[in-house]
């Protein structure tokens, strides 16, 4: 009988419900959509380091230790030989890095030696490098953002380079271009950001990672497993994100609490007379306040129900303008923590008029016009 | 007190505070109620009529006398106590219908039982009392679409659908025409006779009063007749 009673209070004012509603499911959308693009954009990052095929990973020392980008040209190339020589190293590979518009980077790359690592980029159209000096390879994702087929010409990091090939995403880069190409344009000759290296056998990476950080000629260097270097990117490990999501959850709850305050505010000033008729039928406070907290959590449900769709279209919309930028995806898990956390807020900001309501003298009530 | 009595008032006083004014509602009201009375009340508007209502059916406590309905002495209730004879002892019928506007009638009178606690569906005999009242066939719609004699037996219906011990109807043929009126007032008449229902109404119309067994003038906060 609750539950009618709620529903047909619900139905009784569409307009301020649906408003209500929407004003809940907003914040649940921005909610979602953060969450949604921080997984996103670091499974993103972690599927493309591992898809170097690389066991571990060397850094420049300038390049701070939890840092996602790599800038700086820092490492001199012929330790890529010396690293060669260690025991079980099969191979190692330098990669040139130049962010450009943010998170998206450039990477210069010798495609023989990258396939001899991974087996090389997959092609969807179009071919490898030609003109290594004006050509460029792009994955799919930034091809659909910048329009851009086979042959188009873009323009990256201020001048005109001519897309040779399409390639599947989810190797290493977005973006490559000729290793010794970006290495002149970055006025960095024998110079690379990164150096991967690739075991005879992956599971002694750990035992080769201690031996190297022992070696002196490595010192200014930052080495780990690739395993433990994508776990860097995993979205719990950054602070900075974490935090941001907070406070844009924070927010989210201040304006669910607010909105519900305000709706059932009004809704119990417009109910007062009927609120008097329940009173005088023996309907006690704690009946009064239970009718307006359910009312209000359902008015929370759907919010986030709405919220969830939104997202989706928030998702859709992303996938179409910025794929490659943004890799926004639908994290399911944050389904019912997003539900919780709009009920809470949704809870607490019935409980006021909730309070009042409950408290209203039942003559005064049914006398109200 | 003397038992035997389903409504007892010695001395019974109310005094509103209205800013820093002191209203007085009631100034010393001395009642008795048999079981299965039907008593009609009379008098001028702002006499206390109501406000001897709001007390007896537990709306509001009294601010000095003595009242016990039911067996209980309403001047030691609670909030909390006075919600519950409210639940099962009273049953309220207003002027104004006061039918719940978004539910049925049907609703309406399933969220009584509710309050009450009554979880079961409804017996044979109210569904026999529905039909008496003419209504069965009007449930399933909201009060906008119903008469205002079909609004008030609804009311009627639902105020007594916990059977409680005392039925209070404040001018319930206030807002209806002579028609309805007559309805009304006979429903009434034959509840109080088939089912022994006291009743207890409040009323401006001479005729009205006729319908019940005794007539009570009120002035003043003060009963000053009784016939
Ligand atoms: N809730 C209230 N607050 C203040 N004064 C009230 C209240 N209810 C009634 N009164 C006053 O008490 C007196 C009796 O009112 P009421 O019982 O409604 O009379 P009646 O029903 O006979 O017209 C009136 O003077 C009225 O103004
Ligand atoms: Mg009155």
């Amino acid at each position: 009988m609750t539950a009618r009673l709620v529903w047909e209070n619900l139905k009784h004012k569409p307009m301020r419900s649906l408003l209500s509603v929407l004003l809940i499911g907003v914040p649940v959308t921005l909610v979602l959509s953060l969450v949604g693009l921080s997984h996103g954009l670091s499974e993103d990052a972690q599927t493309r380091a591992r898809g170097v095929g690389a066991d571990i990973i060397m850094r420049g020392a300038s390049t701070s230790k939890v840092a996602i980008s790599f800038s700086g040209t820092t490492i001199n190339e012929k330790y890529i030989g010396l690293i060669e020589q260690y025991p079980h190293v099969k191979m190692a590979l330098g990669v040139v890095v130049k962010p450009v518009e943010l998170p998206l980077n450039v990477m210069g790359v010798d495609l023989a030696e990258f396939s001899r690592m991974n087996g090389g980029f997959t092609y969807l159209h179009g071919v490898p490098l030609q003109d290594p000096d004006n050509d460029v390879l792009i994955d799919k994702y930034y091809a659909a953002q910048r329009h851009a087929q086979v042959g188009s010409t873009l323009t990256i990091m201020g001048r005109p380079w001519r897309v040779s090939g399409i390639i599947q995403g989810g190797k290493l880069a977005r973006i490559v271009v000729d290793k010794k190409r970006l290495q002149f344009l970055e006025s960095a000759n024998g110079k690379v950001s990164v150096i991967y290296v690739k075991l005879d056998n992956p599971a002694l990476a750990d035992q080769v990672v201690e031996e190297l950080r022992k070696d002196e000629n490595w010192a200014d260097f930052n080495i780990d497993t690739m395993e433990a270097f994508t776990s860097m990117f995993s979205v719990n490990n950054i602070e900075q994100v974490r935090i941001f999501t907070y406070v844009v959850i924070g927010i989210g709850v201040l304006i669910g609490f607010a909105v519900v305050c305000l709706s059932m505010y009004m809704a119990v000033l417009q109910r007062t007379r009927e609120i008097g008729i329940l009173k005088s039928l023996g309907g006690s406070n704690s009946f009064i306040l239970r009718i307006v907290v359910i009312e209000a959590l359902t008015l929370g449900l759907f919010g986030t129900v709405l919220g969830i769709l939104m997202s989706y279209g928030a998702c859709w919309v992303i996938g179409a303008l910025v794929p490659a930028s943004i890799p926004m995806i639908i994290v399911y898990s944050w389904w019912p923590i997003a539900l919780v956390i709009t009920l809470a807020g949704t809870g607490l900001g019935s409980l006021y008029p909730g309070l009042s309501a409950a408290r209203h003298d039942p003559i005064e009530a049914l006398a109200y016009e | 007190m003397s038992s035997g009595l389903i409504i007892e008032t010695r001395d019974l006083r109310k005094t509103y505070k209205v800013g820093k004014v002191d209203v007085s509602a009631l100034r010393g009201v001395d009642l008795s109620v048999q079981p299965g009375d039907f008593l009609a009340i009379v008098g001028p508007s702002g006499s206390g009529k109501s406000t001897l209502f709001h007390i007896i059916g537990g709306l509001t406590p009294p601010t000095s006398g003595q009242v016990h309905v039911g067996g209980r002495d309403l001047a030691l209730l609670t909030d909390a106590g006075r919600t519950r004879l409210r639940k099962r002892t009273v049953g309220f019928v207003f002027q104004k219908f006061n039918l719940l506007p978004n539910l049925t009638a049907r609703d309406n009178i399933a969220v009584a039982r509710y309050i009450a606690g009554n979880h079961a569906g409804p017996d044979p005999e109210f569904q026999e009392l529905l039909r008496f009242l003419g209504i069965d066939h009007r449930l399933d719609h909201k009060p906008n679409a119903l008469s205002g004699g079909e609004q008030q037996r609804i009311a009627i219906a639902r105020a007594i659908v916990n059977h409680p011990a005392i039925l209070l109807a404040d001018e319930p043929t206030g807002n209806l025409d002579t028609e309805n009126s007559k309805a009304v007032l006979e429903v009434l008449c034959d509840l109080n006779k088939r089912l022994g229902q006291t009743i207890l109404m409040i009323t401006h119309n001479p005729e009205a009063a006729v319908f019940a067994h005794r007539t009570i003038h009120m002035r003043d906060g003060r009963i000053i007749e009784k016939t």
